[in-house]
């Protein structure tokens, strides 16, 4: 089988083109700014940050009108459906810029050029003509207006042939700006991993796949002394570098990471900000708390007893619905702890029924669906409800009667199981 | 053409390998059989239009709509199409598919969808609402760009079932449906173009269940305003009901049959199962993505709800109305306003209601709980304000 698939997977990389993995599936994916990377006591590292800082300091390249291009079928309108980008962003060659709709074909657009977006031309739902301006994009002064087909990469050194550069549509993708810079340091693009949208190669690539190299080899040296390793050398290499002590590992080629992440504000969405007033109200009446411990020895005995026969009937007999019909037989001697004060806590209301709320941890968050008249359920009778809104809960399907009404709740801690705890009412 | 015929039997005995993996290394291995013939064979074929020298045929054997739609995407994303295209079957337990820019409130009923436990799926290419079950073959042609021709392809299935049933009146339109006698539709199509490559495909009803579809292809909301994509209705025939000789084997073989007469293939048939992680790497996360409620709904293009409520007191009989205004923006309620009687209901109140659904999903149970809490503390007028939130939570679905 193993064989089987190894052999299959040849054929699949025979029909597969570099556009592997992360095509189609994140059409708006496109990169934001490109972090800088502090590199230094390197001269060919030097040599490359120089060149990286001169072309992501966007030196202005000229605005070029990207028009719509022909979709075939002699088709000379479409309609605008979705925008990926807005004015001001940066996008990358083969980037989806936006969705357009004519004629039951959905077209995903991709940009030509790297560079940052200007001007859109149609809103959404807008008919846009083929042929003419679609997006206004700020390339980047070195970039090159590339041709409708992809160029074919060719290798940075003629004496060794990978084949599976041979192989018809294999294309490599990277900016002219990173081919140019793989070259400049004998690198072949076939052996640099592409971190890129749909496995291409960036500037990031090329210097840490010359980073690793120096780290594994040789202390740093001049760019020309650096050369695609074999191999053999690679693993005698790699020996070296992990029996010698820490000191040998040169601290300028680990590039270091460059945090990207952002906070991320956003506003309180309907289910959770209806949970915080619920809870925050909570707070405003007096608060008491106690605690003890109660020994249930017989009332286990007793579930197991009644386990067998609450399964026939198709019910999973907890000890929740035990302490839930304890709650009503003791809120029947003391009905004060069934009642709810007014917004001033000015009148006092002494509920008739018994509206046993339970708390629910469920896909939509915490969740106290309330079980009616508990007064006059018996134990299995309350089993049986429970059930019911365990499975509405699990499912998100409890509906507003299920969930309002509540005079009493009970939190089962459960697994987190303090002792002690503070109630929540 | 005896060598051909051979490669296809062959491909059936792989109904027993039920391993994708064994089916993409035969077809590995037929590959130079069918490059060294096809030079010969193209000569035999008038249509030399094609820039594919080769083609493959796949059949699914898998009956998930979100699988199947995944393995279009993995075919469109991870083939190279430029050297060679690939026609792809499959069918769908009951499922309704949507098209990539469409509003599933306006094209189907989310209620019974959900009652009959019917899957809602979007697909990534654009066109109107369909139903799929058992009994709706579907036909994905993947081409280059350059070969983008539906036209051609939907002369293969004409020319198809005229082959095989003579008298059969079958012709494609300019929308590109296939009509039977002139007035019933048996096939849609849709498409999806991207950078490379593109894919064409289509239904044909051959035995479906057309009393679900009609239960199901009509709106679930009142009132919803949206520059969303329409489906257009018309009304359908299957083919085994006049062509009752039609079965489905054979209709997928004259298809077969066909697709390489008219494109100059010799193209092996063989199955493969979506499901397959081995053989299509990454489809098991092109599916979840399809599943996914953000894709589904979130991919909704806004649209606004403005419908009139009513609010009568079925004890009293007092009439009673409000008007409802609502934006949904991806699937979220972006705002929402409740023109409501002062008289009937403080403003506070229903305003207090409308805050409650907003940043929330266009979702009937999702806006319940919201709902509950605003309901909860609200006095004396707790069964006006539920009554109000009852008709707004029918509105959604």
């Amino acid at each position: 089988m193993a064989a089987v698939t190894r052999g299959s997977f040849t054929a699949l990389r025979r029909l597969l083109t570099q556009q592997y993995r992360r095509r189609c599936f994140r059409p708006h994916g496109f990169r934001s700014e490109r972090p800088l990377l502090l590199l230094s006591n390197n001269r060919c590292l030097q040599t490359l940050q120089c060149r990286t800082l001169h072309t992501t300091m966007v030196s202005r390249g000229p605005v070029v009108q990207f028009k719509l291009s022909d979709i075939g079928e002699g088709i000379m309108e479409v309609t605008v459906k979705e925008w990926y980008v807005k004015e001001g962003d940066r996008v990358s060659q083969f980037d989806s810029i936006c969705e357009v709709q004519s004629d039951k074909a959905s077209v995903t657009i991709t940009s030509r050029y790297d560079g940052v977006i200007k001007k859109l031309y149609y809103d959404v739902d807008a008919t846009a003509l083929v042929g003419k301006p679609l997006v206004d994009i700020e390339t980047e002064s070195n970039s090159e207006v590339i041709q409708e087909e992809d160029v074919v990469e060719t290798p940075a050194m003629a004496r060794e042939e990978h084949t599976h550069q041979e192989i018809k549509g294999h294309k490599t993708q990277a900016t002219p700006a990173v081919r140019r810079l793989a070259m400049e340091n004998n690198i072949k693009l076939s052996e640099v991993v592409g971190t890129g949208k749909d496995g291409r190669i960036l500037k990031e690539d090329i210097l840490n796949f010359l980073a690793k190299q120096t780290g594994a080899i040789l202390p740093p040296t001049p760019v020309h002394e650096i050369h695609t390793p074999g191999p053999a050398q690679v693993s005698a290499a790699a020996r070296l570098a992990s029996t010698s002590v820490a000191i040998k590992a040169p601290p300028t080629t680990t590039a270091r990471a460059i945090f990207t992440g952002k906070d991320i504000t956003e506003p309180l969405t309907g289910f959770h900000k209806a949970m915080v007033k619920t809870m925050t109200a909570a707070l405003k009446i007096p608060h008491f708390g106690y605690c003890d411990e109660v020994d249930l020895s017989r009332l286990v005995t007793l579930r197991e007893e009644l386990k067998p026969a609450a399964g026939h009937r198709g019910v999973k007999l907890s000890y929740m619905p035990f302490f839930i019909k304890a709650v009503s037989l003791g809120l029947l001697h003391y009905p004060i702890l069934n009642a709810s004060m007014d917004e001033g806590c000015q009148n006092i209301t002494y509920k008739a029924s018994h509206n046993i709320g339970v708390a629910m941890d469920t896909s939509q968050g915490l969740l106290v669906p309330n079980l009616k008249n508990v007064q006059l359920l018996s134990v299995f009778d309350i089993a049986l409800e429970l059930n019911r809104l365990q499975v509405l809960g699990s499912k998100g399907q409890l509906g507003t009667s299920d969930l309002t009404g509540g005079t009493f709740t009970l939190s089962n801690i459960g697994s987190v199981s303090p002792l002690q705890t503070h109630l929540f009412m | 053409m005896w060598i051909y015929e051979d490669a296809i039997l062959d491909s059936r005995r792989f109904e027993d390998a039920s391993s994708s993996v064994a089916v993409m290394s035969y077809i590995r291995g037929a590959w130079p059989l069918l490059g060294g013939r096809s030079g010969v064979c193209r000569c035999l074929h008038r249509n030399q239009l094609s820039s594919s020298s080769s083609s493959v045929v796949l059949q699914s054997r898998c009956t998930d709509v979100f699988q199947n739609l995944a393995l279009e995407d993995w075919i469109d994303a991870n083939v190279d199409l430029q050297q060679r295209s690939v026609l792809l079957l499959w069918r769908n337990h009951p499922a309704v598919v949507i098209g990539r820019h469409q509003n599933p409130w306006t094209e189907c009923d989310l209620t019974a969808v959900r009652r009959m436990g019917i899957p809602l799926a979007r697909r990534r290419s654009g066109g109107g609402t369909v139903f799929h079950d058992l009994g709706n073959l579907n036909l994905t042609f993947f081409t280059s760009k350059k070969a983008y021709d539906r036209k051609r392809n939907l002369k293969v299935i004409t020319d198809a079932l005229r082959s095989t049933a003579p008298g059969l009146d079958v012709h494609a339109t300019d929308r590109l449906d296939i009509l039977l006698n002139g007035r019933y539709k048996i096939s849609g199509t849709a498409s999806r173009l991207s950078r490379k490559s593109s894919y064409h495909h289509c239904t044909l009803l051959h035995s479906a269940d057309r009393s679900a579809l009609s239960t199901v292809l009509r709106p679930s909301c009142p009132g919803i305003v949206s520059n969303a994509t329409p489906s257009v209705p018309s009304p359908v025939a299957n083919l085994l009901d006049h062509a009752p000789m039609l079965q489905w084997e054979e209709l997928v073989d004259v298809l077969v049959r066909q697709y390489n007469t008219e494109f100059g293939f010799s193209a092996v048939s063989a199955f493969v199962d979506p499901a397959d992680e081995s053989a299509f790497p990454g489809i098991s996360r092109a599916a979840a993505e399809l599943r996914s409620w953000d894709w589904t709904f979130g991919k909704t293009p806004k649209f606004s709800v403005q419908t009139v409520l009513d609010l009568t007191d079925k004890e009293s009989a007092v009439r009673s109305s409000a008007h409802l205004n609502m934006e949904v923006k991806h699937g979220f309620v972006n705002s929402c306003k409740l023109f409501v009687p002062d008289d009937w209901l403080p403003p506070h109140l229903s305003a207090a209601l409308a805050n409650a659904l907003v940043g929330e999903r266009f979702c009937r149970r999702r806006a319940s709980v919201c709902v509950a809490a605003v309901v909860c503390d609200s006095g004396d007028l707790r069964g006006r304000l539920r009554r109000l939130s009852d008709a707004v939570l029918s509105v959604m679905s």
